[in-house]
């Protein structure tokens, strides 16, 4: 079944907009990631153009997020404190990428910023998380080891300490506004919920319990991603409807499925399987930048 | 005095006077949620007031153009080991669809000259003028666009596809492609004797958004603000009641 897409204007099939809604939304659940990083790519790939998809994949995951979050309040998995401060830091780094995405689409350099960031970005954490959990599972397997003790580094000499009962740490409030920051730019510029930066941010750098890790990313993700959607929408008029309520559709029932599935993988598990996705895009990516394309010539909205 | 006018009226219709008379299966295309490509069926009669002279069969050429627009073209090149966005050509206008259905190939049926008063075949139809001195190739700029659009049957070429009955009777259809933009779309058709126009008939084809994509469309340009809460919200809603849903049927 054919659908027309009022804002991207192009004509595309509705159970494959279902389809990827769903398969994301699985992955969505079970790695507590907004799974945009997965989808903006995709949507690129089924014609969709890069600002639609960009603007549209942040209103889809406010929804995949919104079941993910729900579930993970009902088993008390959301440091709601945590989420807030990350949250604050959030909003202010998407209105500074947003402001970046207008300055590089001037000089028409967005694809490159937006290809780049996710080869760097992606490569680089799916590498870390790759042979961290790698390692996990190693001591896991020998008994003799002692698991590493949480060792007093920089992050616990910074001012503003705030406790975080649910997470159990009594840290500074400086790092986690940071990381919602990074966080927000990327949420705008990437069209990606950011999850993928902010879970193996919390886990090795703040050093929170990956229990309520992936609950908490989602809060966060919820609200800043929201706000995206919305300065997109106002901006730039390039949120579609039709194709939001479509990939949420798959997306939400995916997530669901996604966090039972999570629920019952070990966390080292769904850590390696987290990082072979990660570098997998990421890889795919880094190629389309190294090999000759076979068409050279791209098409645009003229500025004139 | 009538007398001269009379004779002036005759003098200005052209010696071998053959009109193109056309019709069109529709003359409005509605973009519905559902939208899935359309057909567009033209037809007409050519009328004369004379018998047909005899120099060279008459052929019919059709075309229909979507409203044209700027475009930016951009080339790709190696730069530090990875593909970028390099040069960029400015193509002043171009339209946003282009199809010519003809009796015989065009380059058989139409000359230079005329092409270029006309603009019938699609290197004319578009024009692109403000190339960087940059670059040096802008020639290539024009055809990569012309690729582009034709791989995504937006530009079309379908030489031998109109049906010419009798020097008199025509008839062909052209087929709208799914990824089609709205705006005020013109058919044209030409009458051409070895390669020169004899007549042209222009008419309007109106593609609008209609029903629920009209309202959405309209909506996001107009009332962004109110749009993007409605997006907001439904995705909230639907990710709540899934999850409501998936919740009772486990339970």
């Amino acid at each position: 079944m054919q659908i027309y897409l009022p804002i991207a204007e192009v004509s595309v099939n509705a159970f494959l907009l279902l389809g990827l809604g769903g398969i994301v939304g699985i992955l969505s659940g079970m790695f507590g990631v907004g799974g945009g990083f997965l989808m903006t790519p995709l949507l690129f790939f089924i014609g969709i153009p890069p600002a639609v998809a960009v603007a549209t994949e942040a209103n889809q995951i406010v929804a995949s997020s919104f079941s993910g979050v729900l579930a993970h309040l009902r088993r008390k998995t959301v440091d709601l404190r945590m989420g807030t401060v990350l949250l604050i830091g959030g909003l202010v780094g998407a209105a500074i990428g947003i402001q970046i995405f207008a300055a590089l689409r001037e000089i028409g350099q967005v694809d490159l910023l937006v290809q780049l960031s996710y080869v760097v970005f992606l490569g680089m954490i799916g590498s870390l998380m790759f042979v961290e959990s790698l390692n996990a599972i190693r001591r896991s397997k020998s008994p003799g080891a002692s698991p590493k003790r949480k060792k007093h580094n920089w992050i616990h000499a910074l001012p503003f300490k705030m406790k975080f009962r649910t997470s159990g740490l009594y840290i500074s409030v400086i790092p986690p506004v940071l990381v919602g920051m990074a966080v927000g730019v990327l949420a705008a510029i990437m069209g990606v919920g950011g999850g993928f930066i902010m879970v193996p941010a919390m886990i090795y750098l703040l050093g929170m319990p990956t229990k309520v890790v992936v609950g908490t990313s989602l809060f966060q993700i919820i609200f800043v991603t929201g706000f995206t959607t919305i300065m997109h929408a106002t901006t730039n008029f390039t949120v579609d409807m039709a194709l939001a309520v479509l990939l949420l559709i798959g997306g939400v029932i995916g997530a669901q499925i996604g966090t039972r599935i999570g629920v019952r993988m070990k966390a080292e598990q769904l850590r390696i399987l987290l990082a072979l996705m990660v570098l997998a895009v990421s890889s795919k990516l880094a190629l389309e930048l190294l090999l000759q394309p076979s068409e050279l010539f791209s098409l645009g909205e003229s500025s004139h | 005095m009538l007398r001269i006018v009379f004779a002036l009226l005759f003098f200005a219709l052209p010696a071998t006077a053959e009109v193109v008379v056309a019709g069109l299966s529709q003359n409005r295309v509605s973009i519905t949620a559902n939208f899935d490509g359309s057909e567009i069926l033209i037809f007409g009669a050519v009328k004369r007031d004379a018998p047909a002279p005899g120099s060279g069969p008459l052929e019919v050429i059709i075309t229909v153009a979507g409203p044209s627009e700027s475009v930016k073209v951009r080339r790709k090149a190696k730069r530090f080991g990875i593909w970028v966005n390099n040069d960029w050509v400015d193509v002043d206008s171009a339209p946003s669809f282009y199809a010519i259905s003809t009796t015989k190939p065009l380059d058989q049926i139409l000359n230079e000259t005329e092409d270029l008063r006309y603009k019938v075949s699609i290197p004319r139809a578009i024009r692109s003028v403000g190339a960087p001195e940059s670059v040096q190739d802008p020639a290539v700029f024009s055809e990569a666009l012309i690729r582009i659009r034709t791989k995504k049957d937006l530009y079309q070429m379908n030489p031998n596809t109109v049906q010419l009955e009798e020097d008199t009777l025509f008839r062909t259809s052209i087929a709208l492609p799914a990824n089609l933009t709205e705006g005020d779309y013109t058919a044209r058709i030409f009458l051409t004797r070895n390669g020169q126009v004899v007549d042209v008939n222009e008419s309007a084809i109106d593609v609008r958004k209609v029903g629920l994509e009209r309202f959405l469309f309209n909506l996001a340009h107009e009332r962004p603000l109110i749009y993007a809460i409605m997006s907001l919200t439904i995705a909230i809603l639907a990710g709540w009641a899934a999850s409501a849903v998936f919740r009772y049927i486990l339970a």
